[in-house]
């Protein structure tokens, strides 16, 4: 059945819904902590203290944690070669195009590969600066993610890499919901409008969410 | 060149395969008479099919099934496109489901009648027997016939039949029963089974020992010419109405594969026997490429009218009821709108040289839909019609659900064609004709619904039994190969033919022959024939064909994708076939069915049969370019249904 | 009125192409597109030039052989075949590109023609029932629900124009491989070849070198015969049925 999924053009694009929405329910929670951005540094860094701590005493220290990263990461790749691969084979369909070109499509469908490439080179960045501090700005904290965000916030770059990539994330979201319904089978007519719905209010809710982080540090809400 | 007008008779040709006894025990007799190939044996056989129509489609489909190596021919790039897809209203079958009086005789009957009496009693009847098991075929294969809310198959009535018996796929029967034929032979074509050459048209017919032995023909895409061998050719090429220029048929539909074979011996048979649609949109302008059906269901629901002044000129709906003249239902008020074609056709022409006729040029009636409206609302009338009414809104810009519709006459089927007998095989042993093709089932006039059923019959049961008797008979053990005489003759024929076409050069493109043609044949070769227009026809014809090959101009080479050189091509064929036409018109000086002559009519104007001198199928056989060709006269039998004049009224 | 044409002239399937420039006069907005361009052949003709090639055959809307993209629209401004637009879409003076569909399983023969035998090679995969002559029941021996039959029907229109590939900004045939998989699963004819036919006509669609779906549903907008972009959705739920199904097995 694996075989089958991986060879097949409409398998791929499943592995590409089924890791799509792996990473879309992790966005979810993952806004809502950062929401508690705005209770302080003491509700932050204790909420982001028990993330290592998850499952205790089951698991030991931080193995839930990096559970979810395994996940995250199989799913990120799976997401990422899949299109890569199926793109490659767009491409290769229809090499040439139209001599009379117009504008087709929706904005979101149309920059859902570039959209792709900038969330993946955000991650990298993200990663980079909030988890290892490689790229951070400042001193980096290990165990003080309020300052560090705050860090960062206080750069002007740092803002507009994140808010550029929410952007670019919300049309993600906006076609890549609707879309993966539909390559799961889900979709229908009288189902159709709800699930354009569900996808719009997700993307709004996602993007407006992450955004309010650096927005509260740029007009010093948090500071 | 020189005109004929006269002809010799020839000996009579007998239909030597239909068995005697009881009509409905006939087909029966036959098949269990019918020698059989061994089911191990039938692999070693190679049948040929051209076309893949209703009937090529599922005869090819259906002799791969049986173990038969196929190999099939289209020049369409599909096989899914021949023009049995274009066919809107539906398929008659006598399933009686509607227990409205329905039976295998009364198709039998009303097809006889139809036809004004100038078919084989046997063969109809057969055809009337297999519609059952079409019906059957079709659904099982997912055909999507129109259903009723209980899940069973809904049906409607045709014209010249007073059952309701036609089952219908919304306004694309045609459609839905081509592609079901398409997929069956998708099957075989996969399971190599079938071989099968798109984009090759067929252009010469080879004969060994007085049997067809394979074809000539040409790839489309590289212009190369190559021979095809089989132990037995079937030709499911369809009819000849672009003979006429402006048809309802596919731009592509021609009478090559048809003619071709006549020149090598095969019988052709009541070629004046022409169906004139009545509902047609007219015609805008010389433009004009070719002509559109309306699918004649239309008539269950929509009125036919003219109005009763000559010259009247008002927009429809200001003339007033009682200036309207609802001239099928006060001519013929038990059938009404639903009289057969050639009647509702010529009915419509008679109205329009009165002066009545209505639109530009006055050529054309109206096809009102206002009381269907009315009565059944709009909704049901959009679902019942819809497609059909989008086209013509798409083609005359008219909204037929405010407008009448305009409506003309157009030349749509050929109920002539190549001689069989009783088992499709024409006068060449070891070549079939069926489908449109042949001329076997429909006599004068066929009636609606009843081209499909005739196509899949003959493709699916008719053809596919009666082969194995040809084949059983001639095993032939040598193979015939390209070096063989006979076959170098005929392909250096065919290579002849193209390069002189394209060695004129002159100033005259295809079209305009063949439109020229086609104008001559729609004056005096169309809906009403007389014995002076016939003769001006054909003193004409060879004047073109002469003119023709003087001044004709194909560009580019033959070695190459060339679409005026098989445009040239067609043409030569259509010209000497519309001589053949106009000299059987001239020489049946009765009316029959789709044949009006304007010396043979009754007192009010219907076409007058005469039994005593007619009651034959006219079957020519070629002689020659310019020659006056033989004519073999195969006599009508009629046992079971007695000849009367047709009364509609 | 009077035209300007570009039209992509390709002498073969090896030749390079390019736009040419023609103008033609005297159209009538009554004339049909392809009467146009047989009016610009005819002049050609007679000019001692190569005429313009391209498919047509029924010109009544259904056989599927007509497919020029006009302005960079497959079949055209409005939504049905190039054979039924008429040049009344068009105004006096205008320029119109004319283009074959371009997509890589589609290769160019000549102009304006191009080859679709990809798609037949997927209903030979699996689009059909399996059905031998003279082996059917009874007709009304399983009646069909309405809805299914309708259901059928609606997908069953589809004329195989390739359209729906030319539309796609990925060379996708997957409008006209559902339109098939969706008329014959939903019936219970349909139903013993279900899983095999949905998985075979995918595969073989894969292996024609048509791109994926996006669903972007240009596909659906340029259809002339309306099969939904909702087919698409219905046929991937079909394929994941029988992979689950058939792995079952």
């Amino acid at each position: 059945m694996a075989r089958t999924m991986w060879d097949s053009s409409v398998g791929k694009k499943t592995v590409m819904a089924v890791s799509g929405l792996i990473m879309l329910l992790y966005l979810v929670v993952h806004m809502i902590g950062n929401l508690k951005i705005y209770f302080g540094a003491g509700e932050f860094n204790h909420y982001a203290h028990w993330l290592r701590t998850i499952g205790e005493p089951f698991m030991h220290y931080e193995w839930t944690l990096w559970l979810i990263r395994v996940v995250l990461v199989v799913a990120v790749v799976a997401h990422a070669t899949s299109a890569y691969q199926l793109s490659r084979r767009d491409i290769k369909a229809r090499p040439s195009k139209y001599v009379h070109s117009r504008p087709r499509a929706s904005y979101a469908t149309r920059t859902m590969r570039w959209g792709g490439i900038i969330l993946g080179l955000f991650i990298v960045w993200h990663i980079l600066d909030l988890t290892t501090g490689t790229v951070h700005s400042g001193g980096f904290q290990e165990g003080h993610p309020y300052q560090n965000v705050v860090d960062t916030f206080s750069t002007w770059y740092g803002n507009v890499i994140y808010i550029v990539a929410m952007l670019a994330l919300g049309l993600h979201i906006r076609h890549g919901f609707w879309s993966a319904a539909q390559t799961l089978g889900v979709g229908s007519r009288t189902r159709d409008r709800a699930l354009k719905t569900v996808a719009d209010v997700l993307a709004l809710l996602l993007t407006a969410g992450f955004i309010a982080v650096p927005v509260g540090v740029m007009t010093g809400v948090v500071s | 060149m020189t005109s004929y007008v006269d002809y010799e008779t020839g000996a009579p040709v007998g239909d030597g395969k239909a068995p005697e006894g009881p009509i409905d025990e006939r087909w029966d007799k036959r098949r269990f008479e019918a020698k059989l190939v061994n089911p191990a044996n039938r692999r070693k056989h190679t049948v040929i099919v051209v076309g893949t129509g209703l009937a090529g489609g599922s005869a090819g489909a259906t002799l791969a099934e049986q173990g038969y190596h196929v190999v099939q021919f289209c020049y369409q790039d599909s096989p899914r496109r021949a023009h049995s897809i274009a066919a809107q209203g539906g398929i008659n079958a006598a399933k009686n489901y509607r227990n409205d009086g329905d039976s295998v005789h009364r198709l039998f009957y009303d097809t006889v009648k139809g036809g004004d009496f100038r078919a084989r009693e046997s063969n109809v009847h057969r055809l009337a027997e297999i519609s059952v098991e079409i019906i059957d075929q079709c659904v099982a294969q997912g055909v999507p016939f129109a259903r009723e809310y209980g899940g069973l198959l809904d049906t409607r009535s045709f014209g010249g039949v007073q059952v309701s018996r036609t089952f219908y796929a919304r306004g694309q029967t045609g459609q839905q029963l081509l592609l079901g034929a398409y997929q069956a032979l998708s099957r075989q074509i996969a399971a190599g089974n079938v071989e099968i050459h798109p984009r090759t048209e067929m252009l010469d017919l080879i004969v060994v020992d007085g049997k067809a032995r394979g074809i000539v023909a040409r790839d489309l895409i590289t212009g190369r010419i190559d021979t095809y061998f089989a132990d037995a050719v079937v030709l499911a090429s369809g009819g000849y109405g672009n003979v006429f220029y402006l048809s309802t048929n596919a731009m592509n539909s021609n009478a090559t594969a048809i003619w071709r074979v006549h020149r090598r011996g095969a019988y052709f048979a009541n070629p004046c026997f022409t169906q004139i649609h009545p509902t047609c949109i007219p015609r805008t302008g010389d433009h004009q490429s070719k002509l559109t059906l309306m699918s004649e269901s239309l008539r269950n629901d929509g009125r036919i009218w003219v109005p009763k002044a000559k010259g009247d000129t008002r927009p429809p709906n200001q003339i007033p009821e009682d200036e309207r003249d609802y001239y099928l239902e006060r001519i013929y008020p038990s059938f009404g709108n639903l009289v057969p074609r050639d009647i509702a056709s010529r009915a419509a022409k008679n109205v329009c040289d009165e002066g009545r006729g209505v639109g530009p040029g006055g050529q054309g009636v109206y096809l009102d839909f206002a009381d269907a409206i009315e009565r059944m609302g709009r909704k049901a009338v959009e679902a019942k019609y819809g497609n059909l009414f989008d086209m013509y809104q798409r083609i005359t810009d008219e909204d037929p659900y405010e407008v009448p519709m305009r409506i003309y006459p157009a030349v749509h089927y050929t109920m002539g064609g190549l001689w069989v007998d009783y088992d499709l095989q024409t006068s060449i042993p070891g070549l079939f004709a069926i489908g449109e093709a042949n001329f076997s089932d429909h006599g004068a006039n066929r009636l609606g619904a009843s081209a499909l059923m005739q196509g899949l019959a003959d493709g699916y049961f008719v053809l596919p039994a009666t082969i194995n008797d040809y084949l059983a008979r001639n095993p032939h053990q040598e193979a015939v190969t390209a070096g063989h005489p006979d076959v170098r003759e005929v392909v250096a024929e065919t290579e002849g033919r193209l390069e002189k076409l394209l060695a004129v050069d002159g100033d005259r493109t295809p079209d305009s022959f063949h439109r020229e043609l086609g104008e001559l044949m729609w004056e005096f070769c169309g809906m009403a024939r007389s014995d002076s227009g016939l003769r001006k026809a054909l003193e004409r014809i060879p004047q073109i064909r002469e003119e023709f090959w003087r001044r004709i101009k194909v560009p580019g080479t033959g070695e190459e994708f060339n679409q005026s050189l098989e445009k040239a091509n067609r043409i030569v064929d259509y010209l000497e076939l519309a001589e053949l036409m106009c000299l059987d018109a001239l020489h049946r000086s009765e009316s029959c069915g789709g044949h009006f002559r304007e010396e043979s009519q009754t007192p009010d104007g219907e076409a007058a049969r005469k039994d005593d001198e007619f009651s034959y199928a006219a079957a020519w056989e070629f002689t020659g370019t310019g020659e006056a060709p033989t004519l073999h006269k195969e006599d009508l039998v009629f046992e079971y249904v007695h000849p009367t004049q047709r009364s509609y009224a | 009125m009077k035209l300007t044409l570009r039209v992509w002239r390709q002498q073969n399937a090896d030749a390079d192409g390019a736009m040419s420039t023609y103008e033609v006069d005297g159209i009538s907005s009554d004339m049909s597109f392809l009467e146009m361009l047989d009016t610009l052949n005819e002049e050609l003709i007679l000019k001692g030039e190569d005429p313009v090639a391209f498919d047509h055959d029924c010109r009544e809307g259904i056989c599927g052989a007509c497919s020029l993209v006009i302005n960079g629209d497959a079949h055209g401004p409005e939504r049905t075949t190039t054979c039924q637009l008429h040049m009344r879409s068009f105004k006096d003076g205008d320029t119109i590109d004319i283009e074959p569909w371009r997509a890589s399983a589609f290769p160019v023969i000549k102009d304006l023609v191009v080859d679709r035998s990809a798609f037949d090679r997927i209903i030979q995969a699996g689009g059909y029932i399996t059905a031998p002559t003279g082996a059917a029941p009874e007709a009304h021996a399983a009646p069909v629900p309405k809805p299914d039959a309708d259901f059928a029907f609606e997908h069953a229109e589809c004329i195989g124009c390739g359209a729906c590939v030319a539309a796609c900004p990925n060379g996708a045939a997957m409008l006209f491989t559902s339109a098939k998989i969706n008329h014959l699963n939903v019936l219970p004819q349909g139903a013993p070849e279900r899983e095999t036919r949905v998985l075979d006509m995918v595969a073989q669609m894969d292996e024609e070198g048509f791109g994926g779906c996006t669903l972007t549903g240009e596909c659906a907008t340029a259809c002339p015969k309306g099969i939904p972009l909702m087919s698409i959705t219905s046929m991937n739920k079909e394929w994941l049925r029988a992979t689950r199904k058939v792995a079952k097995r």
